[in-house]
């Protein structure tokens, strides 16, 4: 489970941010600019909080009262970022395999199998990111993420880059995943109807705050506000 | 003018060309002249292979980095280039000569001597191309998306294999531009080297120095004619070279 309670001020914008997330896909939603992608980018470790505390299953990640700050490549949480950011020089397999590489996982063919199977990216291995479509890089990075064996997954808007139409290509390969590990999700979107679809639990923001904490309903009430 | 027909044919068929320069020139160039070459050439090798590491170190502090004094560091190693050469080896020779604080620590230390030798030579060359070196590969650090670093350092890898793995790979097109440049600084340097290291046939004697005193003797004109085919052949194979390793290294990160 994770735990967060930070503060984090940047230039003009305050972000002030508690809750928790358990196991399943947990939304974090609101309009763009209220400092979602913020918070997960402090969870990752790409930001530095300047108060607070993050731990995962009462480990810290990062504490400023006992002056822990994992780095980011310790912190073993995967990260779908919107525009997939696929390393352009290595080929989708290399792509895929970097994550165990760097965090020194063994190989694990039939894993690796699995994933490429659930993604359906089999026939892309081979290639390098510059001749994939939208759709398959946002597969091939969720992929990437997934193949470190994440102790938490992050996924910021990983549609958003999308058409509606590949955004349908991409929705049921997510409830798949869900479905299919064991990860816990954090999944970061302004779309209440993307997330009614793969969310579980949802955390509200708004201008640098949580707002509401629940279920689902919240989407509703959500996209009914901000309309 | 077979020579002269060799050397512009290098374009369309660099393989092919280089045989008929061989053969062409084989005949005519005097042992003091390969001499120079080879010289000129090892020298130049040198001189750039010392200087990337340095030079992409540097690079990567300037573009990535924000340290009291980078200012300064910027225009300390942009100095050979805005410097009359004849200063730069001036300055090498009372800093790296016998006599020198850093010349006399090194030859005691690790018995490394610059003054008149190669080595110092190859140290002149160096100091001349670094500047041009760091700038390119600066340029190429700084057009590399750092998001993909970060991408890299959630999937666990700390900042070395980063560096290693992401940033070096992707700045290669202008690693390679920034060495070739250095390379051809190098095999051209003439003022910093001549007042560092003089012009000693077959010690520091490179195929500039060469060129010079060719055009200083009576009758040395042919000789010097020749030199300067080499020197044009060697600075066009230089650039073709970079060039195909340019594309290959942007066709890579463009996904073909």
């Amino acid at each position: 489970m994770l735990a967060i309670d930070i503060d984090k001020r940047l230039g003009q914008f305050r972000l002030t941010a508690k809750f928790e997330a358990a196991a399943g896909v947990t939304a974090l939603f609101g309009p763009s600019g209220a400092g979602k992608s913020t918070v997960v980018n402090l969870i990752a470790g790409l930001l530095v909080p300047d108060h607070g505390r993050i731990a995962f299953d009462g480990t810290a990640l990062f504490d400023s009262a006992a002056r822990i700050n994992v780095p980011p490549h310790r912190r073993r949480i995967g990260y779908v970022f919107q525009e997939g950011r696929l390393f352009p020089h290595l080929t989708v397999r290399r792509n895929l395999d970097y994550g165990r590489w760097m965090s020194g996982i063994s190989r694990d063919d039939a894993e690796t199998r699995h994933i490429v199977e659930l993604l359906d990216i089999g026939g892309l291995l081979d290639r390098r990111p510059g001749k994939l479509s939208g759709g398959e890089r946002q597969r091939v990075a969720i992929g990437r993420a997934l193949l470190m064996r994440p102790r938490l997954l992050l996924l910021d808007e990983p549609l958003a880059s999308l058409d509606a139409g590949r955004k349908q290509e991409i929705l049921p390969y997510l409830l798949r995943l869900r479905d299919d590990s064991k990860v816990p999700m954090l999944y970061v979107s302004h779309q209440a109807a993307e997330l009614a679809r793969v969310a579980t639990a949802v955390v509200r923001i708004d201008g640098g705050r949580v707002t509401a904490l629940g279920g689902l309903e919240l989407l509703a009430a959500g996209a009914g506000a901000s309309a | 003018m077979l020579q002269l027909r060799s050397g512009a044919s290098l374009g369309r068929d660099p393989g092919c060309a280089g045989r008929q320069l061989d053969s062409g020139l084989m005949l005519d160039l005097t042992p003091d002249e390969w001499t120079a070459i080879e010289l000129s050439l090892r020298i130049a090798v040198v001189a750039t292979a010392v200087a990337a590491p340095f030079g992409i170190a540097i690079a990567w502090l300037l573009a990535r980095k924000d340290f009291w004094g980078k200012a300064l560091l910027d225009g300390f190693v942009h100095l050979p280039l805005v410097l009359p050469p004849v200063v730069t080896g001036y300055l090498l020779l009372i800093s790296f000569g016998r006599k020198g604080p850093i010349g006399a620590f090194l030859a005691d230390t690790f018995g490394i001597v610059f003054s008149f030798r190669w080595t110092g030579a190859a140290l002149a060359c160096g100091v001349m191309g670094f500047p041009l070196l760091v700038r390119a590969v600066r340029l190429s650090i700084e057009a590399i998306d750092r998001r993909l670093e970060d991408a890299a350092a959630t999937l666990g890898a700390n900042r070395a294999w980063v560096f290693a793995t992401v940033t070096l790979p992707l700045a290669l097109p202008g690693v390679i531009a920034g060495m070739v440049l250095c390379f051809a600084k190098a095999l051209g340097e003439f003022g910093a080297t001549i007042t560092f290291v003089s012009n000693i046939p077959g010690e520091t004697q490179t195929l500039s120095a060469a060129i010079y005193t060719y055009t200083n003797v009576p009758g040395g004109d042919a000789a010097a004619g020749r030199l300067v085919l080499v020197a044009i052949a060697l600075a066009l194979a230089a650039l073709i070279v970079s060039e195909w390793f340019a594309r290959r290294a942007g066709m890579r990160l463009h996904g073909e």
